[in-house]
């Protein structure tokens, strides 16, 4: 059965579907209903709240008569064009009827035919929670997955994560061909390890390990900074408890002393490995660590003090110099040698090529190890991080595990075993490929168009820039007039355009601060910049248009739904809001599960 | 000198890859080269080089998987650049590992709902699966010290000897003592009367493996929760199991439905699977599946909120592709139940053909069983005059690589060569194996006579010329063979066997 149900734009985008021959629908308990390019699969139950479903974006509606009711979605886009129904009791049937074996040969022998359209395949639902009783053609499978993939976001145009999502066709065809190939059997492609060998040691040299000309430098690949984050936590954790145990005192209590903006990575290295986190907190207009601070708060437990080179917030460098000079100080004082882990996922690849005199690295005696994302500013698709020590001594031995191959020793020091080799021999193509002078150029014109980008919404002048010139190229911007409406919503229309923008809470002590972030990554044009600044003005011109648009439909809505009502003969007694009472119920309700989501997602 | 540098970026244009410059210099490999290098220069030398590398499909050491349908190759290249942590843009991604999730957790029984979603999630790989595991049991074992005011500082895990080497990683990194239960010859499993007997008031849990690393053999894990059921009673503990099934656990259920391993036992309370193992997917992806909410503390997980929904995380990583799940559920829809059954099945039956084809040849001793994951370990029953790593070493020139590995602790004196089943291993691949393996017998058995006639040969040549060479070439071979030999079956053992 197939019914028609429309929306319009507006209405979509707050999240509403209205029935229009809502008198004559009459969904029976537990129908799906499959929502446009929106893939909202809704179920109607029979009971009378409202709840959400696993699937994210979609609430279960509930049908208590058959009368039309708004249907709900948090979602954003504008393009909900229609809603099938099918009968989940026909459903149930027809999967029954599959597992008789004749009739599914049968069925089998006619696919070849009839193209993937035409075939059964996509009549019915997939299953979401057990494995299918039989197989799909493969066509029939690319095409259901392809499809529906369609409606994630579009990667390019997400301007929220650091992450590449372009890399140069040769480079494709290089990770496509390495896709089977096993990173830790090592034994079996040497090459592969030999190229993230050079890999570290390109890395270490940028960071001036203070390795010799020809000497290998100590360094890992990793997954992503999480891992690498967490193995030099291990390590220096390894290292404290070590030394602990020589002096004879205790080794329970280890704390790590960050920026109270540090990533969500760090929280979880401190749960997961039982390290206390001890947080420098921010305030409002300085939203990085306080060197000062942090060596305030370093104690004889503390295994190390981690700085950020690029914060996740406003892509602000932490000034690792004084802190070092600072640190200094104080373990002369205290006799202690609390050293430093820099956390230069987002900056190790900036700074060396855009501030060569900048010293953040192992220029810097207290730095021990350094941890930098190849998938953000290494210009890799996700899934590569490397972590390089100073030098063998900031890695206790017991933590290596060692495999032989061929003869060789090849030292592994990873959490994580088999994974694809191909992120590490894309990152060996960059290296090369671009050399230190196209990585540089990546970068100015990254800057560059960070600059544009922000020139052009401070021309708005409806905006605070957070984010500083000198860091990581992004643009941090607060809205100056929040009272209308906040960031939030200009994030939320934005994604109309197809712009995919965060917003989010500052953390603790500065959480009144609400920013909106763009990452500029090196696939992110100049054109693209000032598509994003006149698709930002056109949202803030929609958004100041907004209150006195939604009375003009408030009362083109209501009059449908008073029709309905009495159509119903007075309706039933759930429905008593009107409808802008009800829009007005979800938006906040909406905004504020928003407002959770602070930074967490962040990356 | 911009100069200079515009007119060699002009050649470059011009000439063909090979007519470059860029293939008559080496490659920098401590410092990161000045300039850049044309992208198709750049591709044909790194390309060039991973030549090198053994060829994957060829590779029978290991149970990750090398092949898979060219759709999937489309939707994996596609999703590429997809970040999975990235919830919030890519929901539908986030909903595919979930419903990847649910059926893995049917699969194995797990107690739910016909709707109700289960608890797990994806990783990187069994390693990273094993990690949480063992974090959430740990953690749940500290709490419930805690909360009888017991010391809770001297945890421990008890497992076989025959575990992959991450479940040592595991013990180490997060400072749980590891209690391996020895093997013996002839039996190469955990011996679950001896890991009962091993479980204190300290373990935080008992590792089954379904699928041992080193020939197979699916370990009796409903007897271990029989005994340990009996144990907890008398002692009062609730020590749980977790079954390691990364190789077993999309085997078991295909080939052996109605052997008992997984959520039917109550004891059992997580297991994890390697999607890329006989998950049928590229390297990359393992699965984690708790048998209910309970069994994972709640203080371990991550909560990200997006779009109004809560979606919690636990895991060791953040971002990395989403590609590897995406395969999964293709898989995972594909194949169904019938073509996954229809792939361990062929699995199985090529393997019998490879078993067959070695115990026609008369000089191997087949240590594998024929129940479990499909794989075929065997010794040879002489090894005095060439050993199995020599075996294996000559394999390579026709292409094979064929692994040969010591036996752990207590059979040590034991070496076997592996041939791990994968579905892309046809049966014209298994007969030509056998084929090739007669060559090799063949060969090694006249090596001997042949050397000695190669170094009369080499003395002829050199008499007087080289006066160093005191040794003929001989005894060289030999030493230089022994050194090598010993150096391998030192060090190599079981550590890289994945």
């Amino acid at each position: 059965m197939q019914s028609e149900w429309i929306t319009d734009r507006r209405d979509a985008f707050c999240g509403r579907l209205v029935a229009v021959d809502g008198k004559k629908l009459k969904p029976s308990v537990g129908s799906h209903f499959l929502v446009g390019p929106l893939i909202s699969k809704c179920t109607y139950r029979p009971a009378c709240t409202e709840r959400s479903v696993s699937s994210q974006k979609s609430i279960i509606i509930n049908w208590i008569d058959s009368s039309p009711k708004l249907l709900i979605c948090t979602s954003f886009s504008t393009s909900l064009i229609s809603v099938e129904v099918s009968n989940l009791e026909r459903e149930i049937e027809r999967q029954r009827v599959g597992k008789m074996v004749v009739t599914t040969t049968i069925a089998d022998s006619g696919e070849n035919l009839c193209c993937t359209f035409a075939s059964r395949y996509v009549r019915t639902s997939l299953p979401r929670f057990k494995m299918p009783e039989s197989s799909i053609p493969k066509d029939a499978a690319y095409q259901i997955i392809n499809d529906e993939l369609m409606l994630d976001g579009n990667p390019r145009l997400n301007l929220a994560s650091f992450v590449s999502t372009w890399m140069e066709p040769e480079c494709d065809k290089l990770i496509m061909s390495s896709i089977n190939k096993n990173y830790v059997d090592m034994d079996e492609y040497p090459v592969t390890t030999e190229l993230q060998n050079r890999c570290v040691n390109m890395i270490a040299n940028l960071f001036h390990a203070p390795v010799g000309d020809g000497e290998t430098a100590v360094g890992v690949s990793t997954v992503g900074s999480s891992e690498a984050i967490m193995l030099a936590g291990l390590a220096f954790k390894r290292k404290w408890q070590n030394k602990r145990k020589a002096e004879g005192k205790p080794y329970d209590k280890p704390n790590i002393v960050t920026g109270a903006n540090v990533q969500v990575c760090w929280e979880k290295f401190a749960r997961y490995f039982e390290v206390e986190l001890k947080e420098v907190k921010l305030k409002e207009g300085y939203y990085v660590m306080d060197p000062v601070k942090a060596v305030e708060m370093v104690d004889e437990n503390t295994i190390c003090v981690a700085a950020i080179l690029g914060s996740t917030l406003t892509g602000e460098f932490e000034d690792v110099k004084l802190l070092n000079e600072l640190l200094t100080k104080k373990n002369k004082e205290t006799g202690g040698d609390t050293p430093i882990h820099v956390d230069a996922a987002s900056g190790g690849f900036i700074a060396p090529f855009l501030y060569p005199e900048l010293d953040w690295d192992f220029r810097l005696p207290l730095v021990k190890s350094i941890n930098v994302s190849g998938h953000k500013y290494g210009l890799v698709y996700p899934g590569i991080g490397w972590v390089v020590w100073r030098t063998k001594d900031d890695l206790p031995e017991e933590l290596i595990f060692h495999i032989n191959y061929l003869g060789a020793d090849q030292p592994t020091f990873t959490l994580n075993f088999s994974k694809g080799a191909s992120q590490i021999i894309a990152q060996y193509y960059q290296l090369i490929r671009l050399g230190f002078e196209g990585y540089k150029r990546v970068m100015v014109n990254c800057m560059e168009n960070a600059k544009a980008l922000k020139e052009g919404l401070e021309k708005t002048g409806r905006f605070d820039i957070v984010s500083k010139d000198v860091g990581v190229p992004l643009v941090a911007f607060s809205h100056k007039d929040s009272s209308n409406y906040s960031v939030f919503d200009i994030s939320e229309n934005l994604r109309r355009f197809g712009w995919i923008v965060p917003a989010y809470t500052m953390p603790a002590d500065a959480e009144r601060i609400a920013v909106l972030r763009v990452v500029i990554r090196e696939d992110f044009s100049r054109s693209l910049a000032e598509r994003l600044i006149s698709d930002v003005e056109k949202v803030l011109k929609d958004l100041d248009a907004l209150p006195a648009r939604v009375s003009g439909k408030v009362a083109h809505v209501t009059a449908t739904v008073e029709e309905t009502v009495n159509a119903e003969i007075g309706g039933n007694a759930v429905v008593k809001k009107d409808v802008k009472a009800i829009e007005e119920e979800i938006t906040s309700h909406w905004k504020r599960f928003v407002d959770r989501k602070k930074m967490n997602g962040v990356c | 000198m911009v100069l200079s540098k515009t007119v060699s970026e002009s050649d470059v244009s011009i000439h063909s890859t090979f007519a470059s410059r860029y293939v008559r210099t080496s490659l920098p490999r401590y410092k990161m080269p000045e300039n850049s290098t044309p992208k198709e220069a750049a591709y044909q030398i790194i390309n060039d080089e991973l030549m090198l590398d053994g060829n994957p499909r060829l590779n029978l050491a290991s149970f990750v998987t090398t092949w898979m349908e060219p759709e999937c190759d489309k939707l994996m290249m596609a999703a590429i650049n997809k970040n999975y942590v990235d919830m919030d843009e890519y929901p539908v991604t986030t909903e595919l590992q979930n419903r990847c999730v649910n059926m893995i957790a049917h699969l194995f029984n797990a107690p739910l709902g016909d709707t109700e979603a289960a608890v797990g999630v994806g990783t990187v790989g069994s390693s990273e699966a094993i990690m949480l595991a063992g974090l959430a049991f740990k953690r749940k074992w500290q709490n419930k010290r805690k909360a009888e005011g017991k010391p809770y500082d001297n945890p421990n895990i008890v497992t076989g000897a025959n575990v992959q080497v991450c479940w040592e990683k595991f013990a180490r990194y997060f400072e749980v003592e590891l209690k391996e239960v020895k093997l013996r010859e002839g039996y190469y499993v955990m011996d679950p009367d001896k890991a009962v007997e091993m479980v204190d008031e300290n373990t935080i849990c008992v590792a089954a493996i379904l699928g041992s690393t080193l020939n197979g053999e699916f370990e009796d894990v409903k007897r271990l929760n029989d005994l340990l059921v009996e144990k907890n009673k008398q002692t009062g503990w609730d020590t749980p199991i977790h079954v390691d099934a990364a190789s077993g656990g999309f085997i078991a259920p295909f080939l052996y439905p109605e052997l008992e391993w997984d959520f039917r036992l109550p004891l059992v309370k997580s297991i994890n699977v390697s999607g890329h193992k006989y998950g049928l997917v590229y390297a990359g992806i393992g699965w984690i599946i708790w048998r209910s909410k309970e069994d994972l503390p709640e203080e371990l997980i991550f909560h990200i909120n997006y779009l109004g929904t809560d979606q919690p995380t636990f895991t060791l990583n953040f971002s990395k592709g989403s590609s590897q799940v995406i395969a999964q559920y293709y898989q995972l829809i594909r194949l169904g139940y019938e073509g996954y059954q229809n792939v361990m099945e062929n699995c199985r039956e090529n393997m019998i053909v490879l078993r067959e084809g070695l115990e026609r040849s008369g000089k191997f001793n087949i240590v594998s069983k024929d129940n479990g994951v499909p794989l075929v370990a065997f010794s040879l029953k002489d090894n005095r005059k060439h050993n199995e790593f020599r075996v294996s070493d000559m394999l390579r020139r026709f292409g094979w690589i064929v692994p040969a590995y010591t036996m752990p602790a207590d059979a040590q004196h034991v070496t076997v060569l592996r041939v791990v089943i994968r579905e892309d291993f046809s049966r014209t691949l298994a007969e030509r194996l056998v084929l090739d393996i007669d060559k090799v017998l063949h060969e090694l058995d006249t090596l001997p006579a042949k050397l000695v006639v190669e170094s009369h040969e080499v003395k002829k040549g050199c008499d007087g010329c080289v006066v160093v060479k005191k040794k003929t070439a001989l005894e060289t071979q030999r030493e230089i063979t022994t050194a090598w030999m010993k150096l391998v079956m030192e060090k190599k053992k079981i550590n890289g066997v994945c």
